[in-house]
């Protein structure tokens, strides 16, 4: 057993090294920070609840976090509405093909993020590829409204962005879900509907659990999509907290809005990560 | 019920999302070609002077050379210790395994504008470490090793342990069988890592922008030149490039994963 042991510590003692230096410590190290008066020099040393009293009182902090989670929650939704049935045809329908048609959707996923960001700007822009386009075609007069720059041009961008990802989780557990299950509720009276509606959906749902979070998870942090196609209206939490990082210089605050970030992501992690295998976070 | 329908409404929803998904990319290319600074209707004709101009865009070349030595190295390192850590998790028990799993499985869903800072304020403030391409491979080593653990995990799930445990009663030293039987098994799932974890490194952007020096990297140097709309064709034609390039290799990780692997389940 002995010798169990050392091969076990050999094995992932570079991993837990790793993991617990370069990213436990370095969270818990955040929290510390968000005590500290200033970023640099002995105002640093100080320690003040200062910033706490400032984030509580300053409503415009709070709603931005609110309305970044909104955001995030309603790209969810979507993603998930528009994945499931592509994941449905993929998982019942699509026969010997599936493997093949799921890679054809997963491509895009890994193709740069901020290539397909982009092309989202060109498309929305005000003299932009959609509006142009549209022009050019004689199917709009004059004017097009101008979607980019708001917060719709952010939930349009970052759902195409992330349909991809949520269709592999929805996908995998259909598949797991046996058909003589479905026969058997058919043999049973149940119509089509009736037995989507009581046993592939609830089946599904641990899927559809994953997905959602698969996505909310990582938008809620987005500051990139924000910063690129929101314009000031678009903008979200992650954006204050890039601000003041790189521009404002109050790691002390920004600390604090990371930590406030993070219990945003992390409560709905716990109360649904007894429905989602980690595994198909990574589509697997 | 898994019978094929090619006519249904299923196959045409499909064709209309892959259509969505597949559309921006490809006014990408189209726009790379466009012998116009402006991106927009009715197309101005065919050119190839914004691949040319990328060929004398000195840094330009010098990030992308960047992304891929940090890529390299990174996608490296995360590999050989997701896999190690794999088989930890996979082939033992240990008193603390749950929590082992639980930790290495938040930098999967932790926004990475989050690891982005806390990395900053431990180089800088903790250990004043200079910013350089060193600290973006150590943040990127962090984002990959919970993705190759899972991949590789999932094709170590797929055969049992006994031919290693043959291998030993046969005389060989146990890591001597780890390295001539698993790896070996393994080596479509520890490509395909390596690949998804270089593609990751290659395209980071939002975490390594708080942990750079003054070396950029190729995401790094596209976001800053955004900011130029003349430079955009310049930027969309390199985009190009690494959309084909990238879907060459994603593909290939793809099929490599799917090499007699089966859908993980871990024993806690």
């Amino acid at each position: 057993m002995l010798e169990h042991r050392s091969r076990v510590a050999i094995l992932i003692t570079p991993s837990v090294l790793f993991l617990v230096v370069l990213f436990l410590l370095p969270l818990g190290i955040m929290a510390v920070f968000s005590f500290r008066t200033g970023t640099f020099g002995p105002d640093r040393d100080i320690f003040t609840l200062d910033h706490y009293r400032s984030f509580f009182s300053n409503t415009a902090f709070l709603r931005l976090l609110w309305r970044s989670a909104v955001i995030s929650f309603w790209v969810s939704i979507y993603t998930v509405i528009l994945a499931y049935p592509l994941a449905h045809f993929l998982a019942f329908r699509a026969g010997d093909l599936r493997i093949t048609l799921l890679t054809i959707i997963i491509v895009p996923a890994w193709v740069s993020y901020l290539l397909r960001v982009l092309s989202w700007k060109i498309i929305l822009g005000s003299g932009g590829a959609l509006a142009s386009f549209l022009n050019w075609a004689g199917l709009v007069e004059g004017g097009t409204p101008l979607l980019l720059y708001s917060s719709n041009a952010v939930v349009i961008t970052l759902v195409y962005v992330w349909i991809p990802f949520v269709a592999l989780p929805i996908f995998a557990a259909l598949e797991r879900i046996d058909p003589s299950l479905l026969e058997a509720a058919t043999d049973l009276g149940c119509s089509r509907v009736e037995a989507f509606l009581r046993v592939t959906l609830p089946l599904s749902l641990p899927g559809v659990v994953a997905g959602f979070l698969f996505v909310f998870i990582p938008t809620v942090g987005e500051y990139v999509t924000p910063a690129l196609v929101g314009g000031p209206q678009g903008i979200m939490f992650g954006n204050i907290i890039w601000d003041q990082f790189l521009k404002a210089l109050n790691w002390p605050l920004g600390s604090l809005m990371s930590l406030a970030m993070l219990l945003v992501v992390l409560i709905p992690l716990f109360i649904f990560s007894r429905f989602v295998r980690f595994s198909e976070l990574a589509g697997l | 019920m898994r019978g094929r329908d090619w006519l249904g409404l299923g196959s045409l929803y499909y064709l209309l999302l892959a259509g969505f998904l597949y559309l921006p990319i490809l006014l990408l290319l189209i726009f790379s070609f466009n012998d116009s600074e402006s991106l927009r209707f009715p197309l101005d004709g065919f050119t190839l002077r914004w691949y040319e101009t990328l060929l004398d865009a000195g840094e330009l070349l010098d990030s992308a050379k960047n992304s891929l030595i940090v890529g390299l190295a990174s996608s490296l390192a995360a590999t050989v210790l997701g896999t190690m850590a794999a088989i930890a998790i996979m082939r033992f028990d240990f008193p603390g395994k749950g929590a082992f799993l639980a930790v290495s499985a938040l930098p999967l869903v932790i926004p990475s504008v989050v690891i982005g800072v806390a990395l900053l304020i431990l180089f800088r403030q903790l250990i004043d470490l200079e910013l350089s391409l060193w600290t973006v491979g150590l943040g990127h080593v962090v984002i990959n090793i919970p993705v190759v653990m899972l991949i590789v995990a999932a094709r170590l799930a797929g055969f049992p342990d006994n031919l290693e445990e043959a291998a030993m009663d046969l005389g060989t030293s146990y890591w001597a069988a780890q390295w001539r039987v698993t790896l070996p098994m393994s080596l479509p799932a520890l490509i395909s890592a390596f690949l998804t974890a270089f593609t990751t490194s290659f395209d980071e952007y939002a975490m390594s922008v708080f942990i750079i020096g003054t070396d950029a990297t190729l995401p790094v140097y596209m976001y800053s030149q955004l900011r130029f709309p003349r430079r955009l064709p310049v930027i969309v034609a390199l985009g190009a490039i690494i959309m084909i390039s990238s879907i060459v290799i994603i593909i290939l990780a793809e099929r490599l994963r799917r090499v007699g692997q089966v859908p993980v389940t871990i024993e806690e």
